[in-house]
């Protein structure tokens, strides 16, 4: 019996799927599921963590901060997380993670960091406009805006300047041309295992499937699968939701990479079995941890 | 499939058989929202409490 474990916090589609391909795998998976709300630890002690989680644990917190600090105690005990601490700190950080794809030569956008409004601007002013501004942790597209002229930004980081100070950490892209669509694909271990399309709906500009809009089937291409194969290697294997978008100049260029990604919709599209090959993964590292 | 009551408006709930501890369901009469606590004893005992409302840190 190889014993796995799932941390969550919110029980999403995803969740419940990947505890019914573990009930279902013929690979006799034991699959135990830990609702991280309910859990406390003795950071003193963690004699007993691998008989109560298995070697193997497969984060998929919501909250970004709880997933990030559950993920540092379970390796703190020894124990093998899917996906690691660095990458969770890297990804969940938009400007580490920038840093790490423009260190590794991926294709990104061109991308400024200020800490003050007038360096903002002026960071800004080089970019040029139309541009985009993010919060460096944040996701389904929250204060994420489109800045498209000097006075919008002005306005936008102002406003900024009245929030709590992670929000002054000003991360500035530029606006990539591109198709009213972006592209999310999965890569699970050593293979894009599938992608979608998603599509911009009633006029909102960002292609969140949270905000909305909608998705289609892609079939991985050989230049799609190397580089989301690329992006992620210098974060080793593991499950990752690659983000990218199809510039008219530079072709794919790589915009985000999720830590615990969030698949539904590329399963329902691309009919890919996603859950199953989750648990196939965690089970197969569960077997090479313990030769 | 099972049922609970609302704590707002005491309407019935169903709760799904394969609902896991920590699920959200939420109440068709009044609109709120509830996380479920799933004893794990036999046989189970479901529980309601009001859900976390969005984060500003959930995602992916």
């Amino acid at each position: 019996m190889t014993k796995i474990s799932m941390v969550y916090d919110l029980v999403r589609l995803e969740e419940k799927a990947i505890i019914e391909a573990a009930r279902k795998s013929p690979r006799n998976v034991e699959l135990r599921i830990f609702d991280s709300k309910d859990l406390y630890f003795d950071l003193s002690d963690g004699r007993r963590a691998e008989d109560t989680f298995g070697q193997v644990v497969l984060q998929r917190c919501a909250s970004y901060f709880r997933n990030l600090h559950l993920t540092a105690i379970l390796e703190g005990y020894g124990l093998k997380v899917v996906n690691n601490l660095d990458t969770a700190i890297t990804m969940g950080n938009k400007l580490l993670l920038s840093i790490v794809l423009n260190k590794h030569g991926i294709p990104t956008p061109r991308t400024k960091l200020a800490f003050t409004e007038d360096s903002a601007l002026k960071a800004l002013d080089e970019l040029g406009y139309p541009a985009i501004i993010k919060p460096t942790v944040g996701s389904w597209g929250r204060l994420v805006a489109l800045l498209n002229d000097r006075d919008a930004a002005k306005s936008v980081i102002e406003d900024r300047e009245e929030m709590f100070p992670i929000y002054h950490v000003y991360y500035l892209q530029e606006k990539i041309r591109r198709p009213p669509r972006d592209i999310r694909a999965v890569v699970i271990g050593d293979r894009t295992v599938a992608a979608i399309y998603r599509i911009s709906t009633s006029g909102d500009w960002r292609t969140n499937t949270a905000r909305g809009g909608r998705s289609e089937n892609l079939p991985v291409s050989k230049e799609l699968d190397e580089l989301c194969l690329n992006a992620t290697r210098p974060f080793g294997k593991g499950i990752y939701g690659v983000d990218l978008m199809e510039s008219k100049e530079r072709g794919l260029v790589v915009h985000e990479i999720n830590n615990t990604t969030e698949f539904k919709n590329v399963m329902a599209q691309s009919k890919v079995d996603i859950p199953n090959l989750i648990v196939d993964y965690l089970a197969d590292l569960s077997i090479e941890l313990r030769r | 499939m099972t049922t609970t009551n609302c704590l707002e408006c005491t309407a019935e709930i169903k709760v799904p058989s394969d609902a896991i501890d920590g699920e959200i369901v939420t109440c068709a009469e009044c609109g709120t929202a509830f996380e479920l606590e799933i004893s794990s004893g036999s046989p189970s005992v479901i529980t309601l409490k009001p859900a976390e409302s969005v984060g500003e840190d959930w995602g992916e």
